[in-house]
């Protein structure tokens, strides 16, 4: 058996599924001065009339670390750069403070010049006097050589709470994306940990020894001990619980699909590409801050089922506001549900109110009120397909960087639709009409986040890199900076890289039989100098994510 | 981090493409600019867009050249890729897209001359001149000013422009006494309909920082603010840089960018610079932050030392004398021109070329016919050593009726001649072959 949780905005959803199914479900509300005390309680309430030896895995889907950055709830910390030459970014740091070293490290990893340690011992006494509890130190090029950052953490390390150094947060290249990625890493660090510690005691209290998992924005699950170290790494996963979530209760797998995630305010859309998510191409942004953190991509309309409907300067708005619930049920402003009840596609608990509004506005456009709410609907439904073909069109002109990519050109091509949420069912007519391909929609769409949650399964992306001139393999993600040989090839690289996956794979619980490794980037380049040509070789693989097999 | 000014992007390292497998030009060319533009974190600017280069078809490179036996047979789709990312590039500033562009692409193309046997100077299409040739055909005649600041003359940018009043062509070159191609003397300075507009400036070895920026300030900018161009092209060539292993100059990443500043370019286009750990990856991303209107005063080389590069005073001097030679013939080209053409009806030009690249040595005679209306249609007899022929015939976009009808007039009378026959009528944007 497995427990999924999602916990939302307003609501905390929890499922517990065996191979039968949905054993029990519970909604509660989330208590905003508690969010340990308001999952404890969901969980336990799920735990009534259930096994607890049954219990195979906890997941969940938190807002703890994505709450603590939006709302400021975050460890004072101290951020240590060193830049090098370049672009001069200026970082936004809420109640931090920036200290900056020289010294350099170039695009191979080769340092340029070093920092002294007495700028170390400064900054140290500059800190300490400013109450920094957590310190995030990150250089240049530093998942190519992470010598300055271990230097610095080393010399720090008794003084602080948290030290997050740069190079383990990504293997990605981009510096000021990990310069966010690792302040907020420190930044979170402690919030999450008490929240983890509270789990962990609790359920050793209920004498529940399943492990507990933490899913993450791009739809993969990490260890509660790994996510106590990289904290980051949890937030924004509602979106990937959604996606997970629907793909798990959608029929069709393995093409290309469109998904929509149809709320009262707004509509999420997501594609899928032979049936998996299409990522952020460089990390997630949240509070403003873009990070490294790997995610699905997702974006959003303003459009819902209870959207604000009026009428302006003779023109039909939708949205994006939400005033309310529709008429249909209890609110004050007409909404797209109210058009949805209107032509009979939905139940309400006042029909006669909400045809008395749309009556109303109808004659004010002079139009019959099934027009009216015919013409409601159909706008819903054509500013979502625009949406939906401007985004692909995004997606589908990101850069290309080889001959063989640029003319065979893969592109995302929805052939189906898969509708989520609650009006889901009774706009779906209307979909399948204004976008011309078959429509599904699942059952339990109210608990979806959650099922996605409870059968997401462990991702992990590693970047390895071996230069042949200068003897060294690195992949930041797993912490290897190891010598090599001159004849060191891809070949060696390419097992080299599936088995680090695997193997970080095994460490967060995945068992080989499930375990889909796979390489997704491989590249050699000849470096030529005189007379010798070395090499410089670039792997790419991960355990991608999808749904956990069995149960 | 917002740009000032909107700028377009279209890197396109081709990764899986080389002339040979250690050649200068080969698949990790721009590896280390990717990564140096990838951890600035360039992506993320506000105002910097990404695009992926179109592919040039068949009709875009003949707008341009007489391939020999024909384009399709002679250029990979590698050629196709580099020139259509410069048509993408015109795309967007033209378009109304973004305010600039920047075509990081690969191979290059300066070198490629209007008859193309096979490579020269690592080129075999002139990526700019089919950009140009392309932007003209959709977005209607304007006057271009192209300033090459590679390191070599661009012998093939200034063959196709040589008699076209509507392209001034200047380049910054080291001196072709003492690199390849050897070309590029202030002499040279354009075809009867055009001259003057063709803009050498040779410089000697070791010229620095401050002898580009002298060029650019007292010669370069006041010939720009006279011909007064709708459009600056940079041919962003990288190899003055003091680390190139090809040339003996000793620019920086500053100074580059410095100039690119100044020259404040619509266009510019990646050409030469085989220095690609040392100078490419911190030129370019100068380049780039220039173009965008952004700080670039701390990109600079790791082994960079100010005074180091610093360029003697006898080199300042003749730098100096260079540039004012440069700047009075500008001042007389048209008294100079009427001595040159006044009462004849065209002007002959034999040339010969030599394909490094390829090993062909080719022979050429131009025939530039003068009209007192139009630019005059123009034609090219070549030869070369492995016994290839061909005549080929430019109806330039401006000519008038007349002229036009002389274009497929020769054409017809040059059918049956023993080599290939080309007509390339710009007028009309067709092209026939023989």
């Amino acid at each position: 058996m497995i427990i999924g949780i999602d916990m939302g905005g307003t609501n905390i959803d929890g499922v517990a599924l065996d191979e039968r199914g949905i054993i029990r479900q519970v909604k509660r509300p989330v208590d905003r001065s508690d969010y340990f005390n308001s999952i404890w309680n969901c969980i336990k309430e799920l735990l009534l009339g259930v096994k607890k030896e049954e219990i195979k895995r906890i997941q969940l889907s938190t807002t703890i670390s994505t709450n603590a950055i939006v709302e400021n709830r975050i460890s004072k910390t101290g951020v240590i750069l060193q830049r090098g030459p370049g672009l001069k970014w200026d970082f936004d740091i809420p109640g931090g403070c920036i200290a900056d070293v020289t010294g350099s490290v170039d695009h191979r990893g080769i340092p340029v010049s070093s920092e002294s340690a007495d700028e170390f011992s400064k900054i140290k006494e500059d800190f300490l006097n400013n109450s920094v509890e957590a310190v995030a130190v990150v250089g240049k090029f530093s998942t190519r050589n992470p010598d300055f950052e271990k230097r610095a953490a080393g010399y720090l390390q008794n003084n602080f709470k948290e030290i997050t150094m740069g190079h383990t947060v990504s293997g990605k290249l981009n510096f000021p994306r990990r310069v966010r990625t690792s302040y907020l890493n420190a930044a979170v660090h402690s919030t999450f940990k008490s929240f983890a510690k509270n789990i962990e005691e609790s359920l050793k209290r209920e004498g529940i020894t399943a492990p507990v998992y933490i899913l993450k924005a791009d739809g993969g699950t990490i260890d509660l001990e790994g996510a106590t170290a990289k904290p980051v790494e949890t937030i924004l996963s509602g979106p990937a619980a959604s996606l997970m979530g629907m793909t798990a209760l959608l029929n069709e797998k393995n093409t290309d699909r469109c998904l929509l995630d149809i709320g009262g305010t707004t509509t999420d859309i997501f594609f899928l590409v032979d049936g998996v998510s299409v990522f952020e191409p460089s990390g997630i942004e949240i509070g403003g801050h873009k990070t490294l953190v790997r995610a699905i991509y997702s974006t959003s309309i303003g459009l819902g089922g209870d959207s604000h409907v009026r009428i302006e300067e003779g023109k039909l708005k939708i949205g994006p506001e939400r005033m309310d619930h529709a008429i249909a049920f209890g609110g004050k402003y007409l909404t797209p549900t109210d058009a949805l009840v209107y032509l009979g596609d939905a139940k309400a608990e006042y029909p006669s109110e909400s045809a008395a509004a749309l009556e109303s506005m109808a004659e004010e456009i002079r139009l019959t009120p099934a027009e009216f709410a015919g013409m409601i609907i159909d706008n819903f439904c054509r500013s979502v397909r625009e949406t939906v073909e401007n985004t692909l069109k995004k997606i589908n002109s990101r850069p290309v960087y080889t001959i063989r990519e640029l003319l065979d050109g893969r592109s995302v091509k929805p052939r189906s639709i898969g509708v989520i949420g609650g009006p889901a069912k009774a706009i779906s007519k209307y979909l399948e009409r204004e976008f011309g391909m078959p429509i599904e929609y699942p059952e339990n769409h109210e608990i979806a986040n959650a099922i996605g949650a409870a059968l997401a399964r462990p991702t992990v992306e590693i970047n390895l890199l071996a230069d042949t001139d200068r003897e060294i393999l690195s992949i930041p993600e797993t912490g290897v900076y190891e010598k090599i040989d001159k004849r060191y090839d891809l070949k060696e690289a390419k097992e080299r890289a599936l088995k680090e996956a695997k193997l970080a794979g095994h460490a967060m619980g995945i068992s080989s039989a499930v375990s889909e490794t796979e390489i997704t980037e491989a590249s050699s380049f000849n470096m030529v100098k005189g007379y010798r040509a070395d090499k410089n070789i670039r792997v790419k693989a991960q355990i991608k994510p999808g749904l956990v097999a069995g149960i | 981090m917002k740009a000032k000014n909107e700028l377009g992007l279209i890197l396109f390292p081709a990764f899986d493409w080389a002339i040979s497998p250690t050649h200068p030009e080969r698949e990790e060319r721009l590896l280390y600019t990717q990564d140096q533009l990838l951890e600035e974190g360039i992506e993320d600017v506000e105002g910097i867009h990404f695009f992926n280069p179109l592919i040039a078809t068949k009709k875009d490179i003949d707008r341009v050249h007489f391939c020999y036996p024909s384009s399709e047979k002679l250029l990979t789709e590698s050629h196709l890729i580099a020139a259509g990312g410069v048509m993408r590039a015109f795309d967007a500033v033209l378009g109304g897209e973004t305010d600039k562009s920047f075509a990081l692409v690969r191979p290059p193309g300066h070198h490629a001359q209007r008859v193309v046997y096979g490579d020269r100077g690592f080129c075999i299409v002139n990526i700019e001149a089919v950009g140009l040739a392309y932007a003209r055909q959709k977005y209607g005649d304007m006057r271009v000013a192209v300033v090459d600041t590679d390191c070599h003359h661009g012998d093939g940018t200034e063959d196709i422009y040589w008699n076209d009043p509507d392209t001034l062509y200047i380049s910054f070159h080291q001196d072709g006494r003492t690199l390849y191609p050897g070309t590029g003397p202030i002499e040279d300075l354009g075809g009867p309909s055009a001259f003057g507009y063709n803009v050498n400036i040779p410089l000697p070895p070791n010229t620095g920082d401050e002898g580009f920026q002298y060029v650019l300030e007292n010669t370069v900018l006041p010939i720009l603010e006279d011909y007064k161009p709708d459009l600056i092209i940079n041919s962003a060539g990288q190899d003055n840089h003091y680390t190139d292993p090809l040339t003996n100059m000793n620019f920086s990443a500053q100074g580059y960018a410095r100039l690119n500043s100044r020259l404040n370019p619509d266009i510019a286009v990646l050409e030469g610079g085989y220095s690609i750990q040392g100078a490419l990856p911190y030129v370019n991303t100068g380049i780039i932050l220039a173009m965008a209107g952004l700080d670039y005063s701390d990109v600079v080389e790791p082994d960079y030392h100010l005074g180091k590069w610093k360029q003697s005073g006898r080199v300042a001097r003749e730098v100096e004398r260079i540039a004012e030679d440069v700047l009075n013939i500008w001042k007389q080209r048209e008294t100079l021109g009427r001595k040159l053409f006044e009462g004849k009806s065209s002007v002959k030009r034999n040339r010969r070329v030599y394909y490094d690249t390829a090993g062909i040595l080719e022979t050429q005679v131009q025939e530039y016919r003068i009209c007192p209306d139009c630019p005059g249609v123009d034609s090219i007899r070549s030869q070369n050593d492995r016994g290839a022929s061909l005549f080929g015939i430019t109806v330039p976009r401006k000519a008038c009726p007349a002229c036009q009808k002389k274009g497929y007039d020769l054409f017809e009378q040059e059918k049956g001649y023993t080599g290939k026959v080309f007509l390339q009528d710009l007028t009309r944007d067709e092209f026939f072959s023989e």
